[in-house]
């Protein structure tokens, strides 16, 4: 056994480790500390499999933001744990343990018996690489072959922020979103805040930029500027804008908004929809992965933040 | 080929061990963390099939890595709508369980009188 | 259904398919920039423009030899994603594009930016997402797109349910929500290991080469259960009765008529168009059997609600079963599944039951608001204070009922034939069944609501009449539905049409209102007001001991819903669902 394998072997038990203590701690706290450090060490993995593009996504995204978020709910829920533990009885844990082990068992089958050799894609996109100047296939995917299905997704972002709004009471509509924090301003959170952010905007923007020919792009840099925009409202620095805010609104449809307009352009006067021309495919392309970062980066600090919490000062 | 088995085998618990949690864990925000952990699951099996697609100097095949992508954003503003949703219903003093109550039974009398 | 040889380039007509889901996703950027104030008026202006681009799709379709193709990005499978309609799409686009302007006309009253600035912008933005995301189900052609539209789907129904924002209606929410996602997940699941078996996404490419192994059919039968949830096929109904009871009307009409039935669509392009060849007759006989517990669960505790909304969900419920039974009579000599008159008839349901379901939960609304309740019992007098509420729920219930010449009516007639031909009598028999057990709660309804009232009543508000007429239209087209030329679309011979009128097609429709009363008077529990009369008690002694039981066993039917809607209960279904699909298609194979 290589030390490779050994490496990999470890790597997912810790990893398995981590889901099972996720899902059988009894403490819910606990379980969200287990898997933002689950989705971390999966992101690892990731590396290991040789798509740092996902990886980078992982990290930031699945783990960061997202560990973010769910550490924030099981902190406010705390207090209603004890009222509604009301836990299923052995019978059902059993069928459901055996079950699931079935499942599971019937999933590891199916994967054993992939075709030798493996169907791939990668010739192909790597082949048509010309049509768009980029040399990072995973963006070429994302913002040629199958731009659609990125489009559409940023419309799912969309809605998102949508059915978050739809939860706020009558009296907060159009007011701000989540609690206002107020953090001591000579405490270590407004310090990080006030010397992070130049920071992570550069990487956020770098990561952006770098996107088009090694591993990056719009997801990762947004995710970088959404969190550096949430350690700020954090530490109390900035508040959340008011979800009436006209630009505000303009920045979250920038992305969808001119990704589907280019996509127009070339219906009406390109090959087809969602089609580059060759010459400027490139700048059409980075422009577009701009105005989905501020897009990206805005919506998710504001999934993030809540339903609108409180209404419009007067 | 062995770090493809290996994490094959690993995604395939990480699946079966969140669908666990999903039937099990009265409470919502496990059930959320489950769905989570299925999710991963699900990506990281797109990663192995893409890891085995290595091909043209590309060490993972670029089209599920992209779908992989997709996914985690998706999977990220369901996480994020669930969580909002949950939250509200705390505000609101509902009932923090996904059990579903009948709705109320008809009471009255077969024989009409 | 997709003639493999033109299915991988773009057709002249092409661009409408892109347009249909284009001009909607605009309509949310904009509506959504604007804000509260125009937001109403953006998707009503979104609304002609969909349905024009409907009607010219449905022009298109048979101009284009049954199929139109447009690749995006002019990229072609598998690196590319293809849109693809062929006559199946063609009639569904132009349905959901009639129910949403319906939906639309009537809820301009109830969704006022001036009035209601919250619930307005929240419910005309996704009105237009749901429209975007079933087109794009409906024209897909790449799984993984299905999935990013069905995830799209998810997330414009999820919020419709809790726009009134009570604890009961976020918890009915949320269930739908954690439900819808475990069955998406599972459908990607599934979708991840075909790609890895055969490198591409394409419904086409990939039909070409699917062959029955092992892995392939694993797939296939955790796609089908992910799809099942989402469609919320008996047992998996946990999140149904209560999200689409809670929502205001219009919503009400759009998850019922509409959102449930993406995912079925998805089905059904898996099963007859990506794998015809792999389910076979076993896992067809087995879809049916569900849809049978559907009928059976769904319609007796819809005929013991109290409340009247909870009814029409609950027969949304049976009705959904309804849809499965054409599976087992699809499937052909040799075990592959055709797309032939049994799809057609089902696919005819499907739109049956989407105008018809969505002019019902449009009907009870309007009941709903102008007497302040919905209470079964207490709407005797209805009738004569609603009379176009209660015409349109009339003219809905016989359009379900399948009173000629409805487009259900039809369908059943085209299964009944096809049951026949493939000798197998026992879906017939569950045709019949599901027949009364429809006419059953619709007359239940009917039989309250044209009752006459003890105290007279009064409605606490007066809704404009655009409103009800706007839904009796819907409810009407579903009862003609028969009646419109389907051969450039679905494979149906109109030789079935004179049957249906004939004395032995009326003599069936004798029957089933018969049958149907009987159920009705058997298992509500309710008092009807005309009880107290001579006739009626005379009758009451002989049906008194068989009430009896029939009572007992709506109580067990109830309790083992009510068990089924235990969040362990579903979830363990829905796992042994996958083992015996995924076991009964190895056996065949």
């Amino acid at each position: 056994m290589s030390t490779a394998t050994v490496f990999e072997i470890a790597l997912a038990a810790v990893v398995l480790g981590l889901a099972i203590w996720t899902i059988a701690v009894p403490d819910t706290y606990s379980a969200t500390v287990g898997f933002v450090a689950y989705g971390l060490l999966v992101a690892l993995i990731w590396v290991r499999l040789d798509a740092v593009d996902v990886a980078l996504t992982e990290a930031a995204i699945g783990g960061g933001l997202g560990g973010v978020m769910l550490l924030g709910a099981a902190a406010r829920l705390r207090g209603s744990e004890v009222a509604t533990a009301g836990r299923c009885s052995p019978t059902v844990r059993l069928s459901a343990a055996i079950l699931s082990a079935s499942t599971a068992a019937m999933l590891a089958f199916a994967i054993l018996l992939l075709p030798n050799p493996p169907p791939t894609l990668a010739p192909a996109a790597v082949s048509n690489a010309g049509a768009t100047g980029m040399a990072n296939p995973v963006t070429n995917v994302l913002m040629a072959f199958r731009g659609m299905d990125t489009m559409l997704e940023k419309v799912v972002l969309l809605l998102a922020i949508v059915g978050v709004w739809s939860l706020a009471a009558d009296r907060n509509w159009g007011g701000r979103q989540g609690p206002r924090h107020e953090a001591d301003p000579k405490g270590v959170l407004a310090f990080l805040a006030r010397l992070l952010p130049p920071a992570g905007i550069v990487v956020g923007i770098y990561m952006l930029w770098t996107g088009a020919d090694h591993p990056g792009g719009a997801f990762q840099g947004g995710a970088v500027l959404a969190s550096m925009w949430l350690l700020v409202i954090m530490a109390g620095l900035a508040d959340t804008p008011p979800v009436s805010s006209p630009r505000l609104r303009l920045v979250l449809v920038a992305g969808p908004g001119l990704f589907l307009a280019v996509g127009f352009g070339g219906l009406c006067f390109g090959a087809a929809f969602l089609a580059y021309p060759v010459a400027i495919a490139k700048p059409l392309i980075l422009g577009i992965e701009v105005a989905m970062t501020l897009t990206i980066a805005a919506t998710l600090a504001l999934l993030l933040a809540g339903a609108p919490e409180r209404s419009v000062e007067p | 080929m062995s770090g493809v088995t290996v994490f094959g085998s690993f995604a395939a618990a990480a699946i079966g061990l969140g669908l666990y949690g999903l039937i099990t864990n009265p409470r919502p925000l496990r059930k959320i963390i489950a769905f989570n952990l299925v999710g991963s699951g699900v990506f990281l099996l797109f990663g192995i099939v893409g890891r085995r697609g290595t091909a043209a100097g590309v060490g993972n095949d670029p089209v599920p890595q992209a779908l992989v992508i997709t996914g985690i954003v998706v999977a990220f503003s369901a996480t994020a709508l669930a969580i909002a949703l949950l939250l509200r219903l705390f505000q609101t003093g509902g009932p923090l369980t996904l059990g579903s109550r009948a709705p109320p039974g008809p009471r009255s009398d077969p024989s009409g009188d | 259904m997709l003639p493999p040889a033109s299915a991988l380039a773009t057709t002249t007509s092409g661009f409408l398919l892109v347009l249909s889901i284009a001009i909607p996703v605009a309509g949310i950027l904009l509506a959504f920039t604007l804000g509260d104030r125009y937001v109403r008026q953006v998707a009503l202006a979104v609304v002609p423009l969909g349905l024009a681009i409907a009607g010219a799709i449905l022009l298109a379709v048979p101009q284009g030899g049954g199929l139109i193709v447009y690749l995006l990005g002019a990229w072609s499978p598998p690196l590319g994603v293809a849109l693809r309609a062929d006559g199946l799409s063609a009639v569904m686009l132009a349905t959901t594009a009639i129910v949403i302007c319906v939906v639309a006309v009537f809820a301009t009253t109830d969704f006022r930016p001036a009035s209601d600035a919250r619930t307005s912008f929240a419910f005309w933005i996704l009105l237009l997402a749901v429209w975007a995301a079933l087109n794009m189900i409906f024209v897909g052609g790449d799984l993984f797109t299905l999935y990013v539209a069905l995830e799209l789907l998810t997330f414009a129904a999820v919020p419709l349910v809790s726009l009134d924002g009570r604890a009961e209606t976020l918890q009915a929410a949320l269930r739908y929500l954690v439900f819808a996602l475990l069955g998406s997940v599972l459908y990607l699941l599934g979708a991840a290991l075909l790609y890895g078996f055969y490198g591409t996404l394409d419904m086409v490419l990939m039909s070409r080469v699917v062959s029955a192994q092992p892995g392939v059919l694993i797939a296939v039968a955790l796609m089908t259960i992910g799809l099942l949830a989402k469609t919320a096929l008996f047992p998996l109904h946990l999140w149904l009765p209560s999200a689409h009871a809670g929502a205001p009307a219009a919503a009400s009409a759009i998850l019922s008529g509409l959102v449930v039935k993406g995912s079925f669509f998805i089905l059904l392009r898996l099963w007859f168009d990506v794998i015809p060849g792999l389910p076979s007759f076993a896992a067809a006989q087995f879809l049916a059997a569900l849809g049978t517990g559907a009928i059976v669960i769904g319609s007796v505790v819809a005929l013991r609600q109290e409340r009247l909304k909870l009814l029409v969900a609950y027969s949304t419920l049976a009705q959904i079963g309804y849809l499965f039974l054409m599976f087992p009579l699809a499937v052909n000599a040799v075990g592959q599944l055709e797309t032939g008159q049994a799809l057609a008839a089902g696919l005819l349901q499907t739109i049956s039951h989407a105008t018809a379901k969505a002019a019902m939960f449009l009907a009870v609304g309007s009941i709903y608001t102008e007497l302040g309740h919905d209470r079964i019992t207490g709407l005797g007098g209805a009738a004569r204070v609603l009379p176009l509420s209660v015409l349109t729920f009339a003219v809905g219930g016989l359009a379900l009922m399948g009173v000629q010449p409805s487009g259900a009516a039809f369908a059943k007639e085209l299964l009944l034939q096809e049951a026949m031909r493939t000798g197998q009598w026992w879906w017939a028999a569950v045709l019949h069944a599901g027949g009364m057990f429809t006419t059953a709660y619709v007359l239940l309804v009917l039989a309250f609501a044209l009752a006459p009232s003890d105290q007279p009543i009064a409605p606490i508000q007066t809704a404009l009449p655009r409103r009800d007429l706007a839904a009796l239209a819907l409810a009407t087209c579903s009862l003609l539905l028969g009646l419109v030329p389907w051969e450039p679309y679905l494979p149906i011979s109109h030789d079935v049409m004179p049957k249906l009128f004939s004395r032995d097609g009326l003599a069936k429709l004798l029957l089933s209102v018969l049958g149907g009363a009987t159920l009705a008077i058997l298992l509500n529990p309710w008092r009807h007001p005309l009880a107290a009369s001579s006739g009626w008690k005379a009758m009451g002694k002989v049906l008194e001991p068989l009430r009896r039981i029939c009572f007992r066993f709506g109580d067990l039917v109830d309790k083992a819903d009510s068990i089924l809607r235990q969040w362990a209960a579903a979830g363990i279904s829905l796992l042994l669902l996958g083992l015996a699909l995924a076991v009964l298609m190895f056996a065949a194979n």
